[in-house]
């Protein structure tokens, strides 16, 4: 059977309760919520006054009522120290959900830490420390002196660059503008740490770099452009599972035709229609599905090319584009250069690109008028929406470039309805001292440390065991390598401080890798790590983030973190004070010099030294501003403060002038050269399946909350594959066996999903599951800028087992809608 | 007292923590006699296991294959079907452990959901998320963030179906049984 809770009664929020703004932990969107509290021995009455919804509730509620909330939004948790209800519940007053809730974000409850109802028991609740053959819990100040002497000792024989750094740069769940100053100031500011890289990619450097270098902030519309637009243009990004609430609330209005009395009042002198909707994507995924039922397919253009060929299909519209007249010449000359350049070197025919792309010419004809046929003689306004496909697919720096070119030459950034748009996965919250000292491209820091580079590792939410490329050599070498400090260490068991050092650093003499973890549980790669410390997540600290309209909003603490967990920001500070005593004792006082400025007590403290001093027009933002702003914060930048709050920013370049030295944005040249990525061209060659991959609606990230919720183990005991039923008739697999995913660079495990809409040849598999990580058959090959190309992946695919008892009851039916 | 507090906190942590029948207002706020409870879970009031009335749904007569039948449980406000499937599913009742029950409110937000006889699915117009009829009402995509709730059914000698409990919280209700 499917996994029930058994639970048919939920204790009523009285009107008494505390109410918390809360921001969505999980995804780029970041919708509204309110966490409510209460005592434990106290509930609110059916009676309208005696609840927090205000609403009499003796009988059955409407339809997307504010009254309801499902079990997965409640727990019982502690606050103070004390036992308390807790509800997390949408905000329907917040402009950017609306009063929906997502299948992740309306988990948020349910995945707090709960001692009364054992949700969330993986969550760390001391430090602990590779001791006596095993992980052992202890105290703060023993885990932070373990780790800043062995780390202080290595810097002063080995110097920095000995130092690696793996460390999340975003807003949301662990993240937030308080820990990325946190950790920013730590490597970038006391240290100078060029071996640093970002959570989910190999390197410290921009997932879109090209978009920057033309002078185009990547963030630059707000979620309201997509309620004027024209038309969408969305390519490699499957929003309604992977950005649910801007899709729902934001995109179908206009898909609908519901956004038409907007679009008449703030653009009056235009002729305006539903919106109409082109997919770029491989796949036939539940967006496009969605789309058609809201638009009608006639509106609906999946562009369902060839996997890796993106940029054929751009510039063959940029080519179109021009061909027709349909560019936006006054805006051209007046905000852009290198136009004529760009269009002379990115020539690209309708049929050349339909040769290689595998799309009709007609077809990228259609797009083309879509975009930017004019609409009565007014231009067309079209909104560029991309992710993960482009990001982390074929030629990331000219794909992204040519998007770009097409935005920019259809007069689409700074405009209603407009924008050139990464749709984003986390929350951003960024905010650190320069890192321009890494260089470009960065170093290649997963590649460094299979080749036994590095002799300390401090790793801050990252789990490259789940989230890498090439990620068995990588398992591989690095368990091999902390295995030999785990070994040191348990030799020199039972002697003093020193000679434990001692016995660390010769390890790393001889290959071996100290690992200091900073989480929320205890993760795939912590399994490796020599000393672990408890951290602190959303909703257990203050924390600030920005969401993918740049709108920032502050998270309230509204429960404690479990045991002794800390918010990252004074972790951070913890190693920064604990590395200053450490060079101190080595005798080097200008060292430890370096670690001064840390004395924070508060994450308001590390926010004030960081955004509040650092980030644009973060001097006019504080808590308390922030807190009276509710879930509808401000768009970044701030640029005053005012009778109603702090002033933001709804678009970005509204004034034409971009992110460049003299405020002109930069068409690029981007001429097609086929599969970039080294090893690329090999590896299709040889194996038979592409093993496209990506996210599913239910899951968040890597799982690393969800592997801990009945909710979505029951459905996802082992990531989905979806196949095609001839492709699985070939191989001899039925629905739910388990396959081995396998080719020259590693293999991996999944459950068989049939799927008749998956094209011959072509499987799409939950990237970066516990259960089975699809980063162990990505090659190595990155881009010039150490771009890791994920999804441009081919490999054979073999039976394993029949499927196993936990799979036996799942349903394996289509995701797609399907009316009755 | 004391000795109270420590059995309800004993008694929350069972039942919260592993997904029994569970009623989660009375387990934090009283100290509850589970055991009798459950025996009496139909017709005991105010204990930690909510009571649900035992209602005679349909005949088995008035069921056609694959063919939902509209009725209402716990009570007149709260929409489901019947469904007579034609081969025996986890959690079927009946002679041929065919026949199952659930509530048509989609569990995100309350939309009504319909029937999709050719894969036997319940689809929601609001957000598209979809529950299988053959697998115990568990979402196949979407965005509620529980499965369908089902109906504990019982069918006697004369073929009436009766439901006797729902194995979810109903949307639109903080207690099943209003």
């Amino acid at each position: 059977m499917a996994f029930k809770r058994h639970i048919d009664r939920l204790p009523i929020i009285p009107a008494s309760a505390k109410k918390h703004n809360v921001t969505c932990p999980y995804c780029i969107v970041g919708c509204g919520y309110h966490a409510f509290t209460w005592p434990v021995n106290e509930e609110g009455g059916k009676a309208a006054g005696e609840n927090a919804m205000a609403t009499d509730l003796s009988g059955q509620q409407p339809l997307a009522s504010d009254a309801w909330y499902s079990p997965a939004m409640y727990n019982l948790v502690k606050q103070d120290g004390r036992n308390v209800h807790l509800v997390v519940k949408p905000d329907r007053d917040c402009v950017v959900n609306g009063g929906l809730s997502s299948a992740r974000g309306g988990r948020t409850a349910e995945n707090r830490y709960s001692t009364a109802r054992q949700t969330q028991q993986q969550r760390l609740t001391d430090p602990l420390v590779w001791r006596y053959g095993t992980w052992q819990p202890t105290g703060w100040d023993d885990a932070l002196s373990l780790a800043a002497d062995v780390t202080a000792r290595i810097i002063a024989e080995h110097g920095e660059d000995e130092l690696f750094v793996s460390m999340f740069d975003h807003g949301g769940s662990a993240g937030g503008y308080e820990n990325t100053w946190g950790t920013g100031k730590l490597y970038f500011e006391a240290m100078k740490i060029r071996h640093c890289r970002i959570h989910n990619r190999p390197a410290y450097n921009s997932e879109v770099h090209a978009s920057r270098d033309m002078g185009v902030g990547e963030l630059n519309n707000c979620y309201e452009d997509a309620e004027l637009a024209d038309t969408i243009f969305v390519a490699g990004a499957n929003s309604l599972e992977t950005q649910t609430n801007y899709f729902l609330n934001h995109w179908v209005p206009n898909l609908r035709g519901a956004s038409m009395a907007k679009k008449r009042a703030q653009l009056p002198d235009e002729p305006h229609a539903p919106a109409r909707i082109v997919i770029v994507d491989p796949r036939r995924t539940v967006t496009v599905n969605a789309c058609e039922h809201e638009a009608g397919a006639e509106n609906v253009l999946h562009l369902q090319l060839n996997s890796g060929t993106d940029l054929v299909l751009l510039n063959a519209l940029f080519t179109y584009i021009a061909a027709q007249g349909w560019t936006d010449s006054t805006f051209i000359e007046a905000h852009t250069k290198e136009f004529d350049k760009a269009i002379k070197a990115n020539q690209m025919s309708l049929n050349e690109a339909a040769s290689i792309t595998g799309l009709k010419p007609d077809d990228i004809r259609k797009a083309a008028e879509w975009i930017a046929a004019p609409k009565e003689g007014k231009r067309r306004r079209t909104m560029f929406a991309y992710e993960k496909g482009i990001i982390w697919g074929n030629d990331n720096y000219s794909t992204n470039a040519a998007l770009v070119n097409l935005a920019l030459a259809t007069g689409n950034v700074g405009r209603e309805g407009g924008g050139c748009v990464r749709l984003g996965g986390h929350q951003e919250g960024y905010v650190r001292p320069s890192d321009g000292f890494i260089g470009r491209p960065a170093p290649y820091i997963d590649d460094l440390l299979i080749k036994g580079k590095g002799r300390v590792h401090h790793v801050w939410a990252c789990d490259h065991y789940k989230t890498t490329l090439n990620a068995a050599e990588f398992k591989r070498v690095y368990n091999r390598r902390t295995n030999i400090v785990k070994e040191a260490m348990d030799s020199a068991i039972g002697g003093t401080r020193e000679t434990l050092i001692d016995a660390i650093l010769e390890a790393t003499d001889k290959g071996g890798l100290f690992v200091v973890n900073a989480e929320i549980i205890h993760s795939q790669i912590g399994q490796a790590a020599h000393v672990i410390l408890p951290a602190a997540e959303s909703g257990e600290m203050n924390l600030t983030s920005m969401n993918g309209e740049r709108r920032m909003r502050l998270t309230e603490r509204y429960m404690d973190p479990p045991g002794s967990a800390k918010p990252d920001c004074l972790i951070a500070a913890g190693v920064a004070q604990a590395m200053g005593r450490s060079f101190a004792a080595l005798g080097q006082p200008k060292l430890a010099a370096k670690f001064e400025g840390f004395d924070w007590r508060t994450e308001e403290d590390a926010f004030m030294d960081g955004y509040h001093l650092h980030a644009g027009g973060g001097e006019h933002v504080t808590y308390d501003r922030l807190r009276a702003m509710g879930n509808n914060g401000f768009q970044e930048p701030a640029t005053g403060y005012g009778d109603e709050g702090i002033i933001g920013t709804k678009r970005l370049y509204t004034d034409g002038k971009f992110s460049t030295d003299d405020g002109r944005a930069t068409f690029m040249e981007t001429e097609w050269r086929g599969l970039q990525a080294p090893g690329k061209k090999e590896q299709k060659r040889k194996f038979r399946f592409l093993i496209n991959n990506g996210r599913s609606n239910l899951v968040w990230q890597n799982a690393f909350s969800d592997q801990d919720n009945d909710f979505v183990t029951d459905r996802y005991p082992y990531p989905f594959i979806e196949l095609h039923p001839d492709d699985m008739s070939e191989l001899g697999v039925t629905k739910g066996d388990l396959v081995e995913v396998y080719n020259d660079d590693g293999a991996t495990q999944a459950m068989v999903y049939p799927t008749g809409t998956a094209r011959r040849g072509e499987s799409f598999m939950l990237f970066g599951y516990p259960t089975g990580q699809q980063g162990n058959v990505i090659n190595n090959g990155v881009n010039e800028l150490v771009i890791p190309n994920y999804k441009q992946t081919w490999a054979n695919i073999r039976k394993l087992a029949g499927a196993p008892a936990a799979v036996s009851h799942l349903s394996f039916k289509s995701k797609e809608y399907r009316p009755g | 007292m004391r000795r109270c507090d420590k059995l309800i906190d004993k008694g929350r942590r069972q039942f919260l923590g592993t997904g029994a029948i569970a009623t989660v207002g009375a387990a934090a706020t009283a100290c509850a006699p589970t055991a009798q409870a459950d025996a009496n879970r139909a017709t005991h009031a105010g204990g930690a296991v909510l009571s649900y009335p035992r209602v005679r749904l349909a005949n088995m007569a008035e069921l056609k294959l694959n063919e939902p039948h509209n009725v209402n449980y716990p009570d007149e406000a709260a929409p489901g079907v019947l469904l007579k499937l034609g081969q025996p599913v986890m959690g079927g009742a009946g002679p041929d452990g065919d026949v199952v029950g659930f509530s048509v409110l989609c569990p995100h937000q309350g939309y009504p959901l319909s029937y999709h006889a050719e894969d036997r699915s319940f689809n929601c117009p609001g957000h598209y998320s979809r529950f299988d009829a053959e697998a115990g009402g568990q979402q196949i995509w979407g965005q509620a963030t529980q499965n369908l709730p089902q109906y504990l059914l019982r069918v006697d000698d004369k073929g009436d179906i009766y439901a006797e409990g729902v194995d979810e919280l109903l949307y639109g209700r903080l207690s099943n049984t209003l």
